[in-house]
């Protein structure tokens, strides 16, 4: 069993974008791995191992097309436990989704790979659509906006929950498969792998790399590929026109009490 | 080609609601593309409920059917199969609908295949293939243009308005259509019962936050939403805290919300929930830290906590309410 994780490097969500140009200027961005695409490491890392033991039943291969040298989110997914990890070195900013989803189909493709997890969207673009691509690039089924995930060994099959627009749908899909999670995935008992002991004490986010992960991951193999290795060649027919700040919000009043609440909100507001 | 084809779904064997705002965007792209709005129904039998969304036309010249056994359940392999016969039977210049969980699943799906570009979420139609979209959780608004003979989009439902009955449309089957599920199966959907509006249609949106502490305290909180014939939000720390269902988050990674009147009660207003409802007409914000963030972006806010306030709240709104 081989299961690839892709990791996107977006600029650091927790500051404001800056603006220049008429786009967003990441010229001083700090660079961090896409939230998402943790919950992803954990997925995977949850389906490989035998929670408490060091058995694994699967490679954890970790794939990003970024610039080879700013390739930090990937060490970082090795400390965290990845097996190894593939890098397709290109400008990443300047690259759309049909064309990362092409490399992405291509190294799936050339490892010979199980599973793909992604997160399901990055916090940067928002487009939510690299892993339904690559599904349909690749022609395997989907399940997209995993909220847990239980994989049937013997019948080489994942049992799904995604969060659809009015409930919970369960799907089921065999292997090899795309599967791209939301964020309730990396709740205690959301993934199964019917090794890792029931009860096993998983934290309720993505784990933290351990000092010794830290240093094993130096060691770790990391292959660096061109996209004309993979036989793609890439661009983006999607094209920025520019990118403004949203007209800011004004702050409104404080009021001292409910009844004046409700008295601005019937004869100001107009709302009720 | 120029013309525009939009994806819609059934439930009950009628146009789902929240496919309207969806036909509204491709409407307007149409214009700005100068071609035709065309509509497609997706089901194993789907021709009774495609003859009555053409007898309502929506603005659309045809509603074309395309039925195959393995369309129903809803998935995205399927669906996609479906989309890409119809694009290339009907060469179509763009393909798109209402960022539904659906679309969200299958169009990308569909796009690739097509070899095509999407514009996801989009929040206006700024001209022929051109979009403006939210990015970086709301904190920016992108322009972006799609280059090719076939384009994509997804239209978020809060920033268009629901399509209107019109002239009615023709109705065509479309033959040919294969469609397969990979070995895909769905076990089960379990839906979330409510006798409220959806989220995303409800005109008030009451939501709780981290500092409603239990499920059991959203009770209040439903009160006043049924007072107001509105629709039960929450934070994504409530919902991942279990107060209530996941599918009841507003956010960046929930749902996004655009109602008339919008109450964050007990909500410290992180950048990933604004990003879910910072576009509602007028927002109320009820926190006992008055530092909170949301305080920053709400019309009126109200320092204090809700185990004080809200039973007022609902006393007073009932009395207004007669």
């Amino acid at each position: 069993m081989k299961i690839l994780v892709t990791v996107k490097r977006i600029p650091d969500p927790v500051e404001p974008p800056k603006f220049a140009g008429g786009q967003i200027d990441t010229s001083s961005a700090k660079w961090v791995q896409n939230e998402f695409d943790e919950y992803a490491i954990e997925t995977a890392l949850r389906l490989a191992e035998v929670g408490g033991g060091t058995e694994r039943l699967a490679e954890v291969v970790v794939v990003s097309v970024c610039p080879a040298t700013k390739r930090e989110h990937v060490t970082n997914f090795l400390a965290m436990g990845a097996n190894r990890a593939i890098v397709v070195d290109a400008d990443d900013t300047q690259l759309d989704a049909q064309s990362v989803a092409q490399l992405i189909a291509a190294v799936f493709r050339k490892e010979g790979a199980d599973l793909l997890v992604s997160g399901k969207l990055s916090q940067d673009n928002e487009s939510n659509e690299v892993s339904q691509r690559v599904a349909g690039l690749l022609d395997l089924p989907q399940a997209t906006f995993a909220a847990s995930v239980v994989w049937d060994r013997s019948a080489n099959a994942l049992q799904v929950a995604r969060e659809v627009e009015d409930g919970v749908e369960t799907k089921r899909v065999p292997l090899p498969a795309v599967l791209s999670v939301d964020l309730r995935i990396v709740l205690p008992t959301s993934v199964k792998n019917g090794a890792t002991p029931e009860g096993h004490p998983y934290p309720d986010k993505p784990r933290l790399a351990s000092l010794r992960g830290i240093t094993m991951a130096k060691t770790k193999k990391v292959d660096v590929l061109k996209p004309a290795d993979l036989g793609v060649s890439v661009g983006a027919k999607v094209v920025s026109r520019g990118v403004v700040a949203p007209p800011k919000r004004q702050a409104g009043k404080i009021v001292a009490s409910v009844e004046e609440l409700v008295e601005k909100l019937a004869t100001e507001a107009k709302v009720l | 080609m120029s013309n525009v084809l939009v994806v819609v779904e059934i439930g009950d064997g009628k146009l789902r609601a929240h496919s309207l705002p969806g036909i509204t965007a491709g409407a307007q792209l149409a214009a700005a593309l100068g071609g035709e709005l065309h509509l497609l129904v997706l089901g194993a039998a789907p021709q009774a409920a495609a003859e009555g969304i053409a007898a309502a036309g929506y603005g659309a010249k045809t509603v074309h059917v395309g039925a195959h056994a393995e369309l129903e359940p809803f998935t995205a392999e399927a669906w996609a199969d479906a989309i890409v016969a119809a694009a290339r039977s009907l060469g179509v210049a763009a393909i798109g609908g209402t960022a539904t969980s659906t679309l969200r699943d299958a169009l990308p799906r569909a796009a690739a295949v097509l070899d095509a570009p999407l514009a996801p979420e989009v929040t206006a139609i700024k001209g022929p293939r051109v979009f403006g979209r939210e990015v970086s959780a709301g904190r920016a608004i992108a322009e972006i243009a799609l280059e090719g003979d076939v384009v994509c989009f997804t239209a978020r439902a809060s920033e268009f308005a629901p399509a209107q009955p019109g002239a009615a449309a023709t109705v065509a089957a479309l033959a040919g259509i294969s469609a397969a599920k990979r070995g895909a199966t769905v076990l089960s959907i379990e839906k979330t019962q409510s006798a409220r509006p959806a989220l995303t249609e409800a005109k008030v949106v009451v939501s709780g936050g981290r500092g409603m502490r239990e499920g059991a305290n959203f009770k209040v909180l439903e009160e006043l939403t049924d007072l107001l014939g509105g629709a039960l939000g929450a934070s994504r720390a409530a919902t991942d805290a279990g107060m209530v269902p996941a599918d009841l988050q507003v956010g960046q990674t929930g749902k996004v919300v655009a109602p008339n009147l919008y109450f964050a009660v007990a909500i410290s207003g992180a950048i990933q929930h604004l990003a879910g409802m910072k576009n509602s007409k007028v927002i109320v914000a009820i926190n006992k830290n008055g530092e909170e963030p949301i305080f920053q972006i709400a019309d009126y806010g109200l320092v204090a906590k809700w185990e004080d306030t809200l039973p007022r709240l609902v006393e007073l709104v009932r009395a207004r309410k007669g």
